[in-house]
């Protein structure tokens, strides 16, 4: 059996970016495994532009981005395996991957960052009403095969569901020649980013149908017909509302899950972001097993997912220097009114080094909020935001000084100014 | 007068502009700003692929390497479609030059080595 100090699974921008990190704090035995043929993950695909703002101060496309990471990763001599399927990940972290030209190999490592990121809900997942015909995508799929294949997947298209990859996407299609006749979005609120609504929809004259969803999906063998129809605040059908689109291409952009398969077997809590439940080293339930990126909560810019690897990077370096201790005042962050969830879920407020971040979304959209963080009754800290809508993820940095380590329970929520 | 969403910050205010260009709604200068540049010239970066002959790719990641004029954008798609680049390519690299003379290039955004 092989043995590696750090074992980094998935090559996308979080585990290039740990990888990274982890070698400048002076970790030397690293391997990264990846399943596809190359390194950069989901962001080859993501041929638009928005990416590294942030990181880079600059705005880049998605194969640029991922670049950078890759060139640095070359340059560094950081070791890394590709069409490696990773099988297994035992409690004791012997990783198990398989490879064609290396069989099934075993490797013990001391500490694991798991950075496989997430796959896309499809038509199964949210039960789409009517027939089973070719033509309905989820909007990733359709994109693989628009950009890297150069395939486009139909001429006359509905989307249903407004997340940002679905925007993207209509946009896309529609520049390469395909009509895009409307996007529908269950909720009253779109699920995308305000800048994709307008470069996306608007330009192109797209319409988006708030609170309206899929009623019916219709085609033997390739899709012909979808009809929408708005629902009411329980979300049922209103009567009445029936749009029908002739169309061969139904995309789907309906939700991103952690692909946290490898910890299924593994005596890992799962949170509320369908991802595992860290610690502020972004540690799981298991000692020196670690988690980033969208494996464990969905972010919406890539710059966060890297800051977020960079995190457990520390943490897995501080781990192989036995310097977590997991010891002294612990919190448990919980959230509060108005809040989704709070990544990390607990605190060991002696591990921290100096700083220490919460990431979270809000339910629902707010305007002039104060989001407050408490540590049993008091308040440790409060910001003001004019604007906060769900599909943007809010990071507050808290320097290790706030906490008064009195009271065991952190909650971060949100009041609205009237 | 016209209406539009700002698209600077998540807030995305209203933004209503009249004839002389008076911005309203905006809770902040930078909606003024971005309102009258979209009334007055609205631009968009294009990103898009263009065929590679490769043993790896059979498509190249390309943008524009500043903002087109946006009634430009499909006939630079136009163009670009018609368009054809050969590996080895680097990012940057400059697969459509100054196209319809608007000192805009269309550049590669990956590596393709072979």
């Amino acid at each position: 059996m092989i043995k590696k100090r750090l074992v980094i699974i998935g090559g996308g921008s979080a585990g290039m970016a740990a990888a990274i990190k982890a070698y400048e704090l002076g970790e030397r035995d690293i391997l990264i495994i990846e399943k596809n043929a190359y390194l950069g993950g989901i962001l080859n695909q993501c041929i638009h532009n928005g990416f590294g703002l942030h990181e880079f101060k600059e705005e880049l496309t998605g194969p640029e981005f991922m670049t950078r990471f890759s060139k640095k990763v070359e340059e560094l001599g950081i070791p890394y395996r590709l069409n490696s399927n990773v099988l297994n990940i035992s409690n004791d972290k012997v990783v198990t991957y398989s490879n064609s030209q290396e069989g099934i190999v075993e490797v013990k490592a001391d500490a694991i960052i798991l950075s496989t990121g997430c796959y896309e809900r499809n038509a199964g997942a949210i039960q789409i009403p009517g027939d089973r015909p070719s033509g309905v995508y989820t909007a990733g799929q359709a994109q693989l095969f628009v950009n890297c294949y150069g395939y486009l997947v139909g001429k006359r298209v509905f989307i249903l569901g407004s997340g940002d990859i679905g925007l993207i996407m209509a946009r896309r299609m529609t520049l390469e020649g395909a009509k895009v006749l409307g996007v529908a979005e269950l909720m009253p609120y779109s699920a995308g980013l305000n800048r994709n609504i307008v470069q996306c929809l608007k330009d192109f004259n797209i319409p988006l149908y708030l609170s309206h969803t899929v009623k019916k999906v219709e085609g033997l063998s390739h899709l012909e017909k979808v009809t929408i129809a708005k629902v009411d605040e329980k979300m049922n059908f209103i009567e009445g509302t029936d749009i029908t689109f002739d169309v061969d291409t139904l995309l789907l952009s309906v939700g991103l899950l952690p692909n946290v398969d490898l910890f299924n077997k593994l005596p890992i809590r799962i949170s509320r972001t369908r991802g595992a439940v860290v610690n502020q080293a972004m540690e799981s339930d298991i000692r020196g097993i670690f988690a980033c990126g969208n494996v464990l909560h969905v972010h919406d810019l890539v710059d966060y997912v890297v800051e977020e690897a960079r995190e457990a990077a520390v943490g897995a370096v501080q781990y192989l220097n036995g310097e977590l201790k997991h010891e002294g005042h612990v919190y448990e962050v919980n959230p509060g009114n108005g809040i989704g969830y709070v990544v990390p879920q607990i605190v060991y407020i002696d591990d921290v080094k100096d700083k220490l971040s919460f990431k979270f979304r809000v339910r629902k959209p707010y305007k002039d909020v104060d989001i407050y963080i408490k540590e049993g009754d008091k308040v440790i800290k409060k910001i003001f935001k004019p604007a906060i809508i769900p599909s943007e993820m809010e990071i507050v940095k808290l320097d290790k000084s706030l906490f008064l380590k009195e009271a065991n329970e952190i909650s971060v929520y949100v009041e609205e100014r009237k | 007068m016209k209406e539009l969403t700002c698209i600077i910050c998540p807030r995305g205010c209203h933004l209503v502009v009249d004839d002389e260009l008076n911005v309203s709604g905006n809770t902040c200068p930078r909606g003024a700003v971005y309102a009258k540049q979209e009334l007055t010239h609205p631009t968009r970066t294009l990103t898009t692929t263009v065929r590679i002959v490769s043993e790896k790719e059979v498509s190249l990641p390309v943008k524009s390497d500043k903002p087109l004029p946006k009634e430009k954008i499909f006939d630079a798609m136009a163009l670009i479609n018609k368009t054809s680049v050969k590996a080895p390519i680097k990012i940057g690299d400059v697969v459509i030059k100054n196209i319809f003379g608007l000192d805009v290039n269309i550049v590669a955004t990956k590596d393709v080595s072979r």
